[in-house]
């Protein structure tokens, strides 16, 4: 209890999982560059980021609160919204099996081709949104590799929104693989082994030792797969189709009204799709720490 | 405490999540891989290199090179800056500037881009201004760049600051004790200790500026031969049914991304030690 007390006075809350915030490894300024490094970091920070961002937050409101209201409650806009965060979360949650088994896989066993197979984790960073874009497409279209065989069922994967939850499902893999590969690299051995040795089967160290230890990790990966997957834009458009109320996302809906110069409505768009992105992560955030606390207790 | 070494599969559950990641792994991952050289090789090798050759997509490459030449090494100055500065010194507001930081991390590509329209575009903050001076931004190169540049600012920072952090200051202390002016410890001191990392990051960060699509296909306007780079040059032959064209162009960034991989394995496996990424597990 008192070693509790003491280790949370120093740590800043909402400090998530494995971050170190950065310390001033020396009170004096010995070093030098100071003002030089600070100069260029909050110069760039600001020409490249603030003031655009800037720009966007103050672009929906000439039309006034009721302009803004107005272009985030067209029907067309919730549409998207529903289908960009919708699909998103479902290729998520399939990602945190998938991922968890392909990093357990990693992690545990010893086979060949391994070291191959880590390194695809990776493809999805690597290769441009544009190329898995047409790719998917063309996979998933009634004449390609995979949607040929879905046809003669009745089923269509490209231009559907299936479509894009398949290709959300690609771009979203590596984020859950490497949260959880290294938690689990360094899972402590004698806590299994106390596990079996008071009989439990590997079934159930796994689920019930293991898989505890790992729900920050997979929180993490799965809101990092969830953001990425929200904002996607390269690899969902050619597999989407882009059919009003149906098949279109977010991000397109605020290119299209970009493209018919409809500046304010495309950044309250943007400014909307922010923020519910940003809700998202802070009640995953939330979900996190409670879990943290209920670990302790 | 003691650490689990995999172990070859034995049992009978074991075998079946093994089959299943690498099942998963080769649908999901490497069949998109395979089916751009399918794709891009369909009509026999002549058609390939006749689309590569083509000069829309010559002068696609050049762009690509270009924009990636202009914002990499900005964004590598920026990031060792950035690096020094975050774990040298301590100062009010470090946290929020580290959360500024990483924004264009979540933030969607196509914010990134529609951010520098209401900027610069015909009817953003700037516009009027711009157009009576005659200079374009958008539809043009500065506007790619500084789109690239936005995507792509955090990779360098981002690698060296855990790096940085864990490596501490006594050999740079010693340096300045023994008399050595800033440039002769930044470039004797700490350039040699961070050199691989840079080099990661650097190769992270070159990889996603050539192969960027959402925040530049805002900018772009999509002028052929002009502002179209190699991603944009792949949508607009897609769009056209001229799928050898634009998978033979998705050729040349797939193998963009191996090497990537190739080079990214290599360093992890060779300088491990250097690296921020692999030093804590």
């Amino acid at each position: 209890m008192t070693t509790d007390a003491t280790r949370d006075a120093g740590a800043p809350p909402f400090v998530t999982e494995g971050y170190k915030p950065p310390k001033a490894t020396h009170k004096a300024r010995v070093l030098p560059g100071f003002r030089l490094s600070l100069g260029i970091t909050i110069t760039y920070l600001s020409l490249i980021v603030l003031i655009p961002l800037a720009a966007l937050l103050a672009r929906p409101w000439e039309h006034g609160l009721d302009g803004v209201w107005q272009a985030i409650s067209d029907p067309r806009v919730v549409a998207s919204l529903r289908l960009t965060f919708g699909t998103a979360f479902a290729a998520a949650v399939v990602n945190l099996f998938a991922g968890l088994v392909v990093a357990w896989v990693l992690t545990r066993y010893e086979f060949p081709g391994k070291s191959l197979l880590d390194a695809l984790v990776d493809l999805p960073f690597a290769l441009p949104t544009a190329v898995a874009g047409v790719s998917l497409c063309s996979m998933y279209a009634a004449n390609g590799w995979i949607g040929s065989l879905f046809a003669p069922l009745g089923i269509k994967i490209a231009y559907t929104p299936l479509g894009i939850f398949v290709a959300l499902i690609f771009v979203g893999l590596p984020f859950i693989v490497r949260s959880v590969q290294p938690v689990l690299a360094e899972f402590d051995a004698e806590v299994e082994e106390a596990a079996q040795t008071l009989g439990a089967s590997p079934m159930q160290t796994a689920i019930r030792v293991i898989l505890p230890s790992l729900l920050p990790a997979l929180l993490t990966g799965f809101s990092l797969a969830f953001a990425r997957a929200v904002g996607e834009y390269g690899s969902v458009i050619f597999i989407a189709g882009n059919m009003p109320f149906v098949s279109e996302i977010t991000p397109l809906l605020i290119v299209i009204k970009l493209e018919e110069f409809d500046y304010a409505g495309a950044a309250a768009v943007a400014v909307a799709m922010l923020a519910l992105s940003f809700l998202s992560l802070l009640v995953i955030n939330g979900i996190q720490l409670l879990l943290s606390k209920r670990g302790r207790a | 405490m003691k650490v689990r070494a995999p172990e070859a599969p034995k049992s009978f559950p074991a075998f079946v999540l093994l089959a299943f990641a690498v099942l998963w792994m080769a649908l999901v991952i490497l069949l998109p891989l395979v089916n751009v050289l399918a794709e891009a090789f369909k009509q026999g090798v002549a058609p390939y290199l006749s689309s590569i050759v083509q000069p829309d997509a010559l002068s696609a490459i050049r762009l690509t090179l270009l924009v990636a030449a202009i914002a990499v090494p900005l964004n590598a100055v920026f990031g060792i800056a950035a690096a020094w500065c975050f774990t040298r010194f301590d100062f009010p507001l470090k946290g929020l500037l580290l959360s500024i930081l990483d924004l264009p991390f979540t933030i969607s590509p196509v914010i990134s881009g529609i951010v520098w329209v209401l900027l610069f575009g015909a009817h953003g903050w700037f516009g009027a201004f711009l157009q009576a001076n005659d200079i374009k931004i958008i539809y043009a190169l500065p506007g790619l760049v500084i789109a690239t540049i936005l995507v792509t600012l955090p990779f360098v920072a981002r690698e060296l600051i855990p790096l940085m952090q864990d490596q501490g200051t006594d050999e740079e202390i010693a340096a300045v004790t023994l008399g050595a002016s800033g440039w002769d410890v930044f470039f004797r001191v700490t350039l040699p200790n961070i050199k691989w990392a840079l080099t990661y990051g650097v190769l992270l960060c070159t990889a996603r500026a050539m192969g960027e699509f959402g925040a530049v296909s805002v900018v772009s306007g999509h002028i052929r031969g002009l502002t179209n780079t190699l991603p944009l040059h792949i949508e607009v032959l897609y769009n056209e049914y001229d799928s050898v064209g634009a998978f033979a162009a998705a050729t040349l960034l797939a193998g963009l991304a191996l090497v990537t991989l190739v080079l990214k394995s290599l360093l992890e496996w060779r300088f491990a030690d250097e690296l921020a990424a692999h030093r804590r597990h």
